[in-house]
């Protein structure tokens, strides 16, 4: 017998399904101009009295024209256009030096850190949770309703008892809005990771039983690389949720710095360019958090030897 | 070698050591609609470095009947030894190497990899699994894969590594269930042949379930024909070719004469059964 005769045939090489750079990003590009679009006529339409209203009290003539643009330019519009809101972001971006109360980078920073810090508490828990729930049915009958009833109160009315009560323990400033940010993301990470580690087919388990391996060597040679897909998968929702629980904590915290604390202060003096642009600030924060999560699988993956 | 099948023929050979010493076994499910008699009392020696195949028709128990050899599953009553010591024992010592219906190899861990998994269980010296993956590697004519992942290779190479696998820690029994059930007809006979000569090369005692009466007659030196519901063996078949037989004795009478027989046994089975 030779071997080649039984080897499968080469995959067809990439190249050929792959399609033109433009043609891939057509539909995304599509829907991005679509939603601009809207959101301008959105903000015509939603703004139109406010400035109406502004010019009559001024008793000054004013134009169609005049009445477009001002739904454009309005200092504190009801929802601000697109360009305004992009000006803004690159204004707080790139306008002042990092470390300066004022720049956004200073705000995400803070806000990344203890969302790094919460993602990783939160998964470091949400693992261990996994682990005792597949090793002990007594845990799983005692742990697994706690773990469900904690996602089913809403985080705005914990987040200040958190702050309160930790606060009166002494801590104060990362490490409350980081609890507060693991609180909420370990739980996909223990759904998916009790999932993984209970995926191993009877029989690679069979196997391992008939080499009478431990407990331990079942763990780290078959359930834990099993359980690496249904890991990223949910570290990918875990760490966009660890955002989430990141910014609401620095709301009932009175945080003078973060995201979150930008957003409450824009809405006290009414700064809805401001909001929006926090708003923006976090929108990329996540994509490129989740980025890095896919990256990390990616590399792991190609180590593991998933097909290219 | 050659004259130890010719030996099974007489009706009592001198005292062998037993691989495997079955008496008496019966092994019941509780299920949804009842209870199912898998085994029921069967008895069964095998001796040291026999081929020993068990056939019969689905829910027969052969399976069953491995995998409580294999300490897999208890049995409800009946005693059993492997090796001279209990099923448990037997598997705690990693006295045998059990290969499934598929290859079951770890998708992530390359072919080399895959078969030093068991050595590294087991506490091999990393120098000592590296030997040993490239001499069973060799065996199973599979040497230059070491690095590919198991997608790359064909359903019959896969399985080729996985009785590689089973081989890699030395074990004197060696479990086979159904082990080229899903591959075709072709490469079913080249692995069989290459089967046969690493029985004859290693001297090991194998156990082999299937459903295919040429398979089992070409490969044993005892078949083991079983019924269901209960789960019993029917007839018990000695097979007297040489050792390094080719495929060419699968035309000859007295091998028509054994799957006749076979097929007589399993057809009796059956008709118990309606």
């Amino acid at each position: 017998m030779t071997n080649s005769a039984l080897a499968l045939p080469e995959p067809v090489s990439g190249a050929l399904k792959r399609r033109p750079l433009v043609l891939r990003y057509a539909p995304i590009a599509t829907i991005v101009l679509v939603l601009i679009a809207v959101w301008y006529v959105a903000a015509v339409l939603m703004n139109l009295s406010l400035v109406r209203d502004g010019f009559e009290r001024e008793e000054t003539p004013y134009t169609v024209s005049d009445l477009l643009a001002g739904t454009m330019s309005a200092e504190r519009p009801l929802l601000p256009a697109p360009h305004q809101v992009i000006s803004a972001f690159a204004d707080s971006v790139f306008g002042y030096a990092p470390t300066a109360p004022r720049s956004l980078v200073y705000h995400s920073g803070v806000t990344l850190s203890a969302t790094m810090l919460g993602f990783a508490l939160g998964a470091l828990l949400g693992i261990a949770l996994a682990l005792m729930i597949v090793h002990s049915r007594v845990l799983e009958k005692s742990l697994l309703p706690w773990i469900i009833c904690s996602q089913m109160v809403p985080i705005l009315a914990l987040a200040p008892i958190f702050v309160v009560v930790l606060g009166a323990m002494g801590l104060q400033g990362l490490l409350p809005k980081s609890i507060i940010s693991a609180y909420l993301c370990f739980f996909p990470i223990t759904i998916g990771m009790v999932k993984g580690f209970t995926s191993p087919d009877p029989m690679q388990l069979d196997l391992m039983r008939t080499w009478s391996a431990t407990q331990r060597q079942v763990l780290s040679r078959l359930r834990w690389p099993s359980a690496v897909p249904y890991l990223f998968a949910s570290l990918k929702v875990a760490i966009t949720i660890s955002l989430i629980g990141a910014i609401v904590a620095e709301l009932p915290t009175g945080a003078e710095a973060g995201i979150g604390a930008r957003l409450l202060a824009g809405s006290y003096y009414g700064q809805t360019i401001q909001i929006w642009s926090a708003l923006l600030a976090s929108a990329i924060l996540a994509s490129g958090l989740i980025g890095l999560v896919g990256l990390a699988e990616k590399m792991v993956g190609l180590r593991m030897g998933a097909r290219p | 070698m050659s004259n130890k099948a010719d030996a099974a023929v007489e009706p009592v050979p001198t005292p062998q050591r037993l691989a495997v010493d079955v008496r008496n076994v019966s092994l019941t499910f509780a299920t949804g609609d009842g209870k199912v008699e898998a085994l029921s009392s069967v008895s069964l020696q095998i001796a040291d470095g026999e081929f020993v195949s068990f056939i019969g028709p689905s829910g027969c128990g052969k399976t069953t009947m491995l995998r409580v050899i294999a300490d897999l599953q208890q049995p409800t009553s009946g005693t059993l030894l492997v090796n001279g010591m209990s099923a448990e024992q037997a598997r705690l010592e990693r006295r045998y190497g059990y290969v499934f219906q598929a290859p079951a190899l770890f998708p992530w861990r390359t072919i080399e990899k895959n078969l030093r998994l068991p050595l590294e269980i087991m506490g091999f010296s990393d120098s000592e699994q590296r030997q040993r993956a490239a001499r069973y590697l060799a065996l199973v004519n599979l040497t230059g894969f070491e690095r590919k992942f198991p997608w790359q290779l064909s359903g019959g190479m896969q399985q080729r590594v996985s009785i590689a696998r089973a081989l890699s820690f030395d074990p004197a029994l060696l479990l086979m269930d159904e082990p080229f059930g899903a591959l075709d007809e072709i490469v079913r006979d080249h692995l069989n042949e290459q089967l046969l000569q690493l029985w004859d090369k290693t001297g090991k005692t194998v156990l082999f379930v299937t459903h295919s009466i040429p398979e089992a007659v070409f490969l044993s030196t005892k078949i083991v024909v079983m019924s269901p519901r209960p789960g019993r063996i029917i007839d018990v078949i000695d097979c007297s070719f040489p050792r390094d037989r080719t495929l060419e004795i699968r035309e000859s009478p007295e091998f028509l004469k054994i799957a006749q027989r076979v097929r007589a046994g399993l057809r009796a089975g059956h008709s118990y059964d309606e």
